[in-house]
């Protein structure tokens, strides 16, 4: 007879307590979802619960505040390190972190997100990476690729017209306030740990009060890339990657 | 080779086939029932217990659905000397 | 405490920090400039925080940030940043978030000039932003009164959780007045809705201002409208001289209201029945006392103002279609002189 193998002690994974038990809206197989989970789990096993606060974007993560069990707010479209300054001034010794899209900070937030690490901001950025406006219904972001079609760039997004895309890790390591920048990816399991532990990285970068840290994260968009999920990881893999590379630009 | 087991909580799974995807060793397919939201959630095949609890379905799951077993070798041994 | 001379910008920045004002994020825009560097000086040897953003957009969100957070929190600007500021302000009273603004008008429209002008009356007490609400705005015409009413703001924005702007002119924020400043407050604790991290609170603490669902955003803006009714009922201030035998009376605001009360004493000695109602609250506006004084017999009202004729309407609207209600403004950053006041005050009573 088998042992019954799911007995409390063998248990070696569940879902993080910083995670709240709800359904979140996300589309089937966005890896929105991955990036809270990990997120989770991180400030779990910091023990950093009680302590933090997240400043929700707007975009697909808009309700991110509903779906972690922490104390929250929700940022007007591109501000939230400008909130997560004023939050984490009035709260110095709290863990604030913001949880944006490429179209809350690449584009409408980019200065808030460019002073932010001027002024080293003691704050952790979580920069979901998927190369379109994904609540709006799928239109062109400044993460766009080349040749990419979106609703906006039907015919593929034409860099003559609208630019090349653009590279917030490397952007945001150039900068003097920056203490941690890094770009990872979620596209399978591998490298989900790692982004996790990347992750850990800037939250304690966060903890020693160094300046700010931002772990970039190329993540998924099946709906609007018209994939299937597994399809929309393969599409990072093979499309997403070579422009934007995995690396550490900041330590 | 370690024993494992999943749990998958179907009604939040969303039928997103990554956590199929992801499992060396293909224990995982879906349920031909629905859940309340009309997807098909994913579902482990016990055949013959092939699932060594890697965890690997749980780093792919997006929503959190999985809660993963292993039997601890070194427990086995544990348990016959006592 | 005893009076001093002291500049306008710097004597409401002070006013602030004693009414116990924690986090100051600002711009610098003339003509309200001192105010942000007063604040530089003061918060830092206090411990506070003081910080110059960016932009008016990202100081507006540090703010909304710092009193989510549950600290007395503020910034101050000219019109052309408040324009900036204005989807700030619209998160910060769909969230209940009380927040202070002192807006040291200027010249409009576009970059106009750094002059005086009160041509922000619109933007401040209507259009502050997105949604249906009104900020309380306060709208004081010396030195003194303003520093009395920044005092007033923060107790009155914590009070009803709600956005309250100090109006004042670049006249009123540059020139030089005696004041007397009020003793320092304590910092005010923070209240239970803040947010600092769950800590030992069993519930988390949520400040947003998206209800998705129709009806929970067409109840919330019940709740807000509830609240509008409210400060209506118990926040209207205003000075009013000798208008209960008044023939005509001027009603004017700020710099404005200050030559006003000039043309009114002179009229009154030339033996002419005039009086003058300065509002003092540009939101709530005093409506229901400017009714009664149309019902208690005056036919005729002067509304001065430095711009082309904005709480004109309003008073308009609060005396009725069969009184006279003309105007005499100056835009552009120029003042209006007694004398032109008593001029038209003059034309006016002299047509029965």
């Amino acid at each position: 007879m088998p042992v019954n193998v799911h007995v409390d002690e063998n248990l070696i994974y569940k879902r993080p307590s910083s995670l709240e038990d709800v359904h979140t809206h996300y589309c089937p197989g966005c890896t929105h979802g991955t990036a809270h989970r990990i997120v989770a789990e991180v400030l779990d096993e910091l023990g950093l619960q009680k302590e933090s606060i997240i400043v929700a974007p707007v975009g697909c993560a808009v309700f991110a505040y509903t779906y972690f069990a922490l104390d929250g707010v929700e940022a007007a479209h591109g501000r939230a390190p400008a909130m997560a300054t004023g939050i984490k001034r009035a709260n110095p010794d709290k863990i604030v972190f913001t949880y944006q899209g490429d179209g809350d900070l690449a584009s409408i937030g980019i200065a808030e997100a460019i002073h932010a690490a001027v002024r080293g901001e003691n704050i952790t950025i979580i920069f979901i990476n998927n190369a379109i406006y994904g609540m709006t219904g799928g239109q062109m972001s400044p993460t766009t690729l080349p040749g990419q079609s979106t609703t906006s760039s039907l015919d593929g997004r034409d860099s003559a017209i609208t630019g090349q895309p653009m590279h917030i890790a490397e952007l945001m390591a150039s900068l003097p306030g920056t203490a941690y920048s890094v770009r990872r990816s979620l596209h399978d399991a591998k490298h989900t740990i790692r982004a996790k532990k990347a992750i850990r990285k800037a939250f304690q970068t966060q903890i020693r009060g160094e300046g700010l840290s931002i772990v970039e994260l190329l993540s998924s968009c099946p709906t609007n890339w018209k994939m299937t999920p597994h399809q929309s990881l393969e599409w990072i893999k093979e499309e997403m990657l070579p422009t934007y590379p995995i690396g550490d630009f900041k330590t | 080779m370690a024993k494992g087991h999943v749990i998958i909580d179907i009604e939040r799974c969303k039928g997103c086939d990554l956590c199929i995807q992801a499992c060396p060793q293909d224990v995982l397919e879906f349920a031909p029932t629905f859940n309340h939201k009309g997807y098909h959630p994913a579902m482990l095949v016990e055949h013959d217990n092939h699932c060594t609890g890697c965890t690997l379905c749980a780093v792919a799951c997006p929503d959190a659905c999985i809660t993963v077993y292993r039997e601890a070798p070194k427990r086995k041994q544990r348990m016959e000397k006592l | 405490m005893s009076k001093k001379l002291i500049k306008g910008n710097v004597a409401l920045a002070e006013a602030a920090v004693r009414a116990g004002c924690q986090a100051y994020f600002g711009y610098p825009i003339t003509p309200q400039t001192e105010l942000l560097e007063h604040m530089a000086i003061r918060m830092p040897e206090l411990g506070r925080t003081f910080l110059q953003a960016e932009s008016e957009v990202a100081a507006i969100n540090m703010v909304y940030g710092a009193a989510s957070s549950g600290v007395r929190a503020m910034t101050s600007s000219s019109g052309p940043g408040i324009s900036l500021m204005q989807e700030g302000l619209s998160y910060i009273v769909g969230s209940e978030v009380p927040v202070v603004i002192i807006d040291v008008m200027r010249g409009g429209p576009g970059l106009g000039n750094i002059q005086p002008a009160q041509s922000d009356y619109n933007q401040l007490t209507k259009t502050a932003g997105h949604g249906d609400y009104n900020p309380i705005v306060l709208a004081p015409s010396t030195i003194q009164e303003g520093v009395d009413m920044v005092t007033l703001s923060f107790d009155l924005a914590d009070k009803y959780r709600t956005l309250v702007f100090v109006a004042i002119d670049g006249a009123i924020g540059q020139m030089m007045e005696p004041a007397e400043m009020p003793p320092m407050q304590e910092l005010h604790p923070r209240p239970e809705w803040a947010i600092t991290g769950q800590g030992e609170r069993n519930e988390k603490n949520i400040i947003t201002s998206i209800y998705l669902g129709a009806d929970n955003l067409g109840d919330f803006n019940d709740k807000l409208q509830a609240k509008l009714r409210a400060i209506e009922e118990s926040e209207v201030r205003y000075e009013a001289e000798t208008v209960d035998d008044a023939e005509l009376i001027v009603v004017a605001f700020g710099t404005s209201g200050r030559v006003a009360k000039s043309a009114v004493h002179h009229l009154r000695k030339a033996g002419k029945k005039v009086g003058l109602l300065r509002p003092i609250t540009l939101w709530p506006f005093p409506s229901k006392k400017l009714a009664a004084l149309a019902d208690g017999g005056t036919k005729k009202f002067l509304v001065v103002e430095m711009n082309m004729g904005q709480m004109l309407h309003d008073v308009r609207y609060a005396v009725g279609r069969d009184i006279d209600v003309q105007f005499f403004g100056r835009a552009g950053g120029s003042i209006p002189m007694p004398e032109e006041i008593q001029e038209k005050a003059m034309a006016m009573l002299e047509v029965n």
